[in-house]
């Protein structure tokens, strides 16, 4: 097992710069999630590890050793794919095999190593057959086993959940997880869903535009965003703004929000008095208020769905969703008025949309 | 793990939107244009096999149905087989074509490999290079060609045909195997690369294996394309005993103004047999190998 260390790393295919100036550090034993949109650089950046693109410039260290020019097979990394890229002239056992044979192991210990696979991701009647014949979930446990076999120090991933259906991921997620529990082997892992990276990383990456926007653990980046692009990304139904001006006067300050209505501004919060902001509230942090308090909102839609009730309102011009636990029976075009939990809403500079709260 | 369901079986039979079409409808607008495609394409075949076993007599006699055969004879065969040099020439083809056949195919996945997946600098010139090249017309070549055989002293040898076949061979393969090497997924060479393999290693093990339909059918273009060859054949090779089948069939069988029907068509029938049985036993690979794509 080993840490990777990503140093201010670069790409440019040709004139286009792709990556541009990463830094990530993995721990030994962690798991680390690249999110972002697609076209955001994480698989480019994933296939650098892997030493399957040059590095135009900066560093990639793995296990405290520099491999910008150590071809793939020296760096002891094994990648899953988003297709899976299952050799589909041989068996299952053959294809686990394959990286084994290729050094040149004895018989009996490719047997062991494989068997010994097969049995952790529950693959052993299956060893006979042709790819052909497994379901995509089988596949991507081919997939993982092929990865195990070798006992790399890093295990790359690169959406390898995709191609799934949604029950299949939510299950493959799970059973990665445990994976990664049991052999507590360095990983990195790329996606563009952001409850994968929510539910399985030790660490998140939130990559746009060929740099990283905030890094940290799950619950850091869903609790502080470091950036609106960074509050919208994480969390599902997404984070509600609005445009808001800060009032900072004789009753303390306040965040005035479109159609005058004011609400107190968090403690931490920076801030000027007359800054353009953007007011963030979580689905679930908005509640139900009496008449007089809080924002007004027109109903939209409800979208019962079983454990909670999404209700799509209108503040303003500005649509936004509020997560309640409890059953409501609203009809379109109801009003209705919401407040947010004071402490957990979120401030951003209009115009660089960093965050004002530290 | 829950089994898929296989979504195909959700409609029985394969019939599709066929209920949509009549008898009479699919008569006109299938069945007939097929049956006439069938028969124009056979006829000549046909008449080569009635040709090659009726007697001279009945060749020339102006009575009877010309179609038909009332005296079958193999005197055309023993004549062919034993009294003249043929079953040589169908040596030298034989020899010829696998030979010229196995290079070019070797010659042309090296080729079509590194173009499609090496990535160098001036690989997608190379490719149109090479297609080029494929379109320059024989009928023109073979006298350049000619000059170089002479010069190299292997004027009316086999190796004449076999070292000038490629010419046009490999650029055919190559344009075929490239399209078809193009339709295997990269992310298995990468995965290859990853679990340790040598450039070498992923061209052997994962994708030739993989390739075997556009082998075989750019084998079985190859083969075709040089047993059938007749210029290169015409102009490098003059004694009988180095001649090909097309080439000898034609220059031995015909003499002046006399055309020795029957041995001609006994010839032509023997020899067309080879690549035919080839076709029928390659023909899923084959058209497989036409369409592409590599299925997980």
């Amino acid at each position: 097992m080993a840490s990777v260390h990503i140093r201010n790393v670069h790409k440019h295919f040709g004139g286009t710069h792709v990556i541009r100036g990463v830094d990530i550090d993995i721990a030994d034993g962690e798991f680390a999630v690249l999110v972002g949109p697609s076209g955001c650089g994480k698989s480019t950046l994933l296939r650098m590890v892997a030493g399957l693109e040059e590095i135009s410039g900066g560093e990639i260290a793995i296990g405290g050793k520099v491999v910008n020019d150590t071809p793939p097979k020296e760096r002891d990394i094994a990648m899953v794919f988003q297709n899976y890229a299952l050799y589909p002239h041989m068996k299952v056992r053959d294809n686990m095999a394959f990286s084994l044979m290729l050094a040149k192991r004895p018989r009996s210990e490719i047997d062991e190593r494989v068997n010994r696979a097969a049995t952790i991701l529950g693959l052993g009647d299956l060893l006979e057959r042709y790819p052909r014949q497994l379901s995509g979930g089988q596949r991507q446990r081919v997939a993982m086993g092929r990865a195990i076999v070798r006992d790399p120090q890093v295990f790359l991933f690169d959406e390898p959940l995709s191609n799934l259906d949604a029950k299949l991921r939510v299950a493959m997620r799970t059973e990665i997880k445990e994976l990664h529990q049991r052999l507590k082997t360095t990983s990195e892992y790329v996606t563009h869903d952001q409850i994968e990276a929510m539910t399985m990383a030790d660490q998140i990456v939130v990559m746009r535009d060929g740099i990283v926007e905030q890094r940290g653990r799950p619950l850091e980046l869903y609790d502080h965003p470091a950036n609106l692009f960074v509050a919208g990304f994480i969390g599902s139904p997404a984070m509600n703004f609005l445009p808001a001006t800060i009032r900072r006067g004789s009753n303390g300050a306040r965040v005035e929000v479109a159609g005058g209505v004011t609400v107190p501004l968090p403690r931490d919060a920076a801030g000027e008095d007359g800054q353009k902001v953007i007011f963030g509230m979580r689905p679930e942090h908005l509640a139900l208020a009496a008449d007089g308090q809080g924002l007004a909102a027109q109903v939209v839609v409800v979208e019962p769905t079983g454990a909670d009730t999404q209700v799509f309102a209108k503040i303003g011009g500005t649509e936004v969703t509020a997560v309640f636990r409890e059953r409501h029976e609203f009809r379109a075009g109801e009003a209705i008025r919401l407040v947010p939990d004071h402490e957990r809403t979120h401030l951003f500079d209009a115009e660089s949309g960093k965050s004002l709260r530290h | 793990m829950a089994s898929e369901p296989d979504r195909t079986e959700v409609v029985p039979g394969n019939e599709g939107m066929r209920y949509l079409e009549s008898v009479p409808r699919r008569l006109v607008t299938l069945y007939l244009p097929l049956a006439i495609f069938v028969i124009v394409l056979l006829f000549p075949f046909y008449w080569m096999v009635m040709t090659s076993i009726k007697s001279n007599g009945e060749l020339l006699s102006r009575e009877g149905n010309p179609f038909w055969v009332i005296h079958p004879t193999l005197e055309h065969f023993k004549h062919l087989v034993f009294e003249t040099q043929y079953p040589e020439w169908m040596w030298n083809t034989v020899i010829v074509s696998v030979v010229a056949t196995f290079t070019s195919l070797a010659a042309s996945v090296l080729a079509a490999y590194a173009i499609e997946r090496l990535r160098f600098h001036g690989s997608k010139q190379v490719g149109l290079a090479i297609f080029l090249a494929y379109l320059v017309p024989p009928s023109i070549l073979f006298i350049p060609l000619a000059a170089i055989v002479f010069k190299l002293g292997l004027f009316d040898t086999r190796w004449a045909l076999i070292l000038t076949y490629p010419t046009f061979l490999i650029p055919f393969c190559t344009w075929l195997l490239m399209g078809y090497f193009r339709s295997i997924p990269f992310e298995l060479e990468e995965c290859a690369l990853i679990d340790g393999a040598t450039r070498w290693q992923i061209l052997v093990k994962i994708v030739l294996p993989l390739a075997v339909p556009g082998l075989i059918s750019a084998g079985i273009f190859a083969f075709t394309l040089s047993w059938n060859e007749f210029i290169y054949a015409l102009t490098f090779i003059s004694s009988s005993e180095v001649k090909t089948v097309p080439v000898g069939v034609i220059t031995e069988l015909v003499e002046g103004d006399v055309y020795h029907w029957g041995a001609l068509m006994a010839g032509a029938l023997l020899g067309s047999l080879p690549v035919a049985i080839m076709y029928s036993f390659f023909v899923e690979y084959y058209v497989s190998g036409m369409t592409g794509a590599v299925k997980e």
